[in-house]
């Protein structure tokens, strides 16, 4: 599948109808969505028939996406029913079979080993502090093979330095600085939109 | 939630020692076919508990996968073709996961494992 391709067919999908901002709830845009998936595959092989894990889901972006692209299973995880609904409906809609578990990230006791790789657009912990970094370290117990993940770019040396010495990664890179749009979602948003300028990074777990 | 999710999870309960497999009580399920990849099968092969697929497929009245099951039936298509059944093509709509420590139930509904915890009974890994 083409990139634009690719990156169309998430266009479409439906997004949160009344996000909730203790979650921070931001729709993944289909611009940064596409990217992530298509270097994971193109790039490193880390999709097509792999066991792939979307951690916070909401409607489904990127695990949807990863299933555009051959991922053999896919694992939707949010703690959030109303977001679970909207991805099995868009997986649906794209006659896609998207596995979902209802779960806070922090509590996933998964046995080791079947999940190969894991994306995710963590809450990047503006209302709770060090959100992401919980997502990531998850994500680092769970996944055997990598794990893409978005970071906003102030935090770059913070992370980089958590996941290699707290988190035990074998590496930390940044592939690519993105910008995410942030449409106004909530009524504290003053400025009709914004965009924050983010990394993406590829996080490889110890073997 | 098809059985190769049951096969991944286990109760996140605080203080629960074994947590797998949970036991499946099943009200609804469905059948849904799958493209068969016999790559995928073989490479899952040695990351599944064996036996607890075993038990999850004859909760959804499916018993033809042989009770024990070593690398050489991996040559084999007709086994194949049933553990690929077993995997990826039964997935259980309406029913229940049990913790075999604590009875703990964690309900499936429209295919979603609900493994929300209460506060006072998380276990919280991080």
């Amino acid at each position: 599948m083409k990139l634009k391709q690719l990156e169309g067919l998430l266009g479409d999908l439906d997004q949160f109808s009344s996000p909730n901002i203790d979650l921070e709830q931001y729709p993944t845009g289909p611009h940064i969505a596409s990217r992530l998936l298509f270097m994971a595959e193109n790039t490193y092989g880390d999709i097509s028939g792999k066991v792939v894990a979307d951690f916070g889901c909401g409607c489904g972006t990127l695990g949807i996406a990863a299933a555009l692209l051959g991922a053999e299973y896919v694992i939707g995880v949010d703690i959030d029913s109303n977001s679970l609904e909207i991805a099995a409906q868009n997986a649906e809609d794209l006659e896609l079979d998207i596995n979902l578990v209802w779960c806070d990230i922090k509590s996933l006791t998964w046995r080791d080993g079947i999940v190969d790789t894991v994306v995710m657009n963590p809450p990047f912990g503006t209302r709770k502090k060090g959100a992401d970094l919980d997502f990531l370290s998850m994500g680092l117990k769970v996944a055997s093979q990598a794990v893409y993940s978005l970071h906003k770019t102030t935090t770059r040396e913070h992370v980089r330095r958590t996941a290699l010495r707290e988190f035990n990664a074998k590496s930390a890179d940044v592939l690519c600085e993105l910008r995410f749009d942030v449409p106004q979602l909530y009524k504290f948003h003053k400025k009709k939109e914004v965009d924050v300028a983010v990394d993406l990074w590829r996080f490889v777990p110890q073997s | 939630m098809r059985l190769l999710t049951h096969n991944m999870l286990s109760s996140n309960i605080k203080g629960v020692s074994n947590g797998f497999p949970l036991r499946l009580e099943v009200e609804k399920f469905i059948e849904k076919e799958v493209e068969f990849n016999a790559d995928f099968l073989r490479n899952m092969f040695p990351k599944i508990e064996w036996k607890a697929l075993v038990d999850a497929a004859k909760t959804l009245g499916y018993a033809d996968l042989p009770e024990e099951a070593d690398p050489s039936l991996l040559d084999s298509d007709d086994f194949l073709k049933k553990y690929h059944h077993a995997l990826l093509e039964l997935h259980v709509e309406e029913g229940v996961l049990i913790c075999p420590e604590t009875g703990r139930k964690f309900p499936v509904n429209k295919g979603v494992p609900n493994m929300l915890l209460h506060e006072d009974e998380g276990f919280w890994r991080l």
